[in-house]
């Protein structure tokens, strides 16, 4: 379990991605979730997209997005099962759980921007 | 002297008085909309780590080639992707003006000794919000 000054460090985390999330993730999620795939906006191709990855800023860029707003989700997503559900028995299980994930998001995007262009 | 103190020190024993806990539902946050509204903010982490998910499986299809993504693009015009991605928006702008509107408890900014309005420490934010939206959409639609 975490002790108390690592909660410090899991906080930074959670903070980080929670600023991350709340700026970047609305457009993403208005474009590609919805404005595209519904049609009301012409979607870029392949080949358009794949210029936009080959730049390096926009690999890193894609590595925040995709690493620090897991750890957000990690750290409230553990409170609220512990909290909100009073699961509290299973704290180390959820905290597995919870951080394997998010460590296992970064790996995964990590590789994915490393390795695309 | 020290021995003594330790001696004088009330003896252990099994019958630990019993803390009185009011017994609290796991339905607590369903009575009150401000305890409803919590445990919504905080389940809207589940929306963005979906659509962090959803990120992930967009850049391995570009990775996978032109066909994996025309796969990718088919799949999100799927009613449930759409269904999940309506709903994710609004949990997404409900932790954003949530997440906004904390900044300036948890960061109150004193000028003259006097504390800022709220709404004037949160409005970078959304200024800040407003310019990095145009500048991503302007990115991906030029």
């Amino acid at each position: 379990m975490a002790r108390q000054s690592d909660e410090a460090f899991f906080w930074m985390l959670f903070s980080a991605g929670g600023v991350i999330a709340a700026i970047l993730i609305p457009v993403h999620l208005f474009l590609f979730g919805l404005a595209f795939p519904l049609g009301w906006l012409p979607a870029p191709d392949y080949e358009r997209l794949m210029s936009l990855v080959h730049m390096p800023l926009v690999r890193v860029y894609l590595f925040v997005f995709c690493s620090l707003p897991l750890f957000h989700w990690a750290h409230r997503f553990r409170y609220t099962l512990y909290d909100g559900l009073k699961v509290k028995h299973l704290n180390e299980v959820i905290f597995a759980l919870c951080y394997g994930g998010a460590v296992a998001g970064t790996v995964l995007a990590a590789y994915l921007t490393w390795t695309i262009a | 002297m020290r021995q003594e103190i330790v001696k004088a020190a009330p003896a252990y024993t099994e019958f630990h008085p019993r803390w009185y806990r009011a017994p609290v539902s796991v339905y607590w946050w369903l009575g009150q909309w401000r305890y409803l509204k919590f445990i919504l903010r905080e389940l809207s982490s589940l929306f963005v780590a979906s659509f962090v998910v959803i990120t992930l499986l967009q850049v391995r299809a570009l990775r996978n080639g032109p066909e994996a993504y025309s796969r990718f693009q088919h799949w999100l015009q799927s009613p449930w992707m759409i269904a999940l991605n309506l709903v994710s928006f609004l949990f997404v702008v409900f932790h954003t003006i949530t997440w906004f509107n904390l900044a300036p408890r948890a960061m109150p900014i004193w000028v003259r000794g006097k504390r800022l309005p709220e709404f004037l420490v949160a409005a970078p934010n959304y200024a800040i919000w407003l310019v990095a939206s145009v500048v991503i959409a302007w990115f991906v639609l030029r």
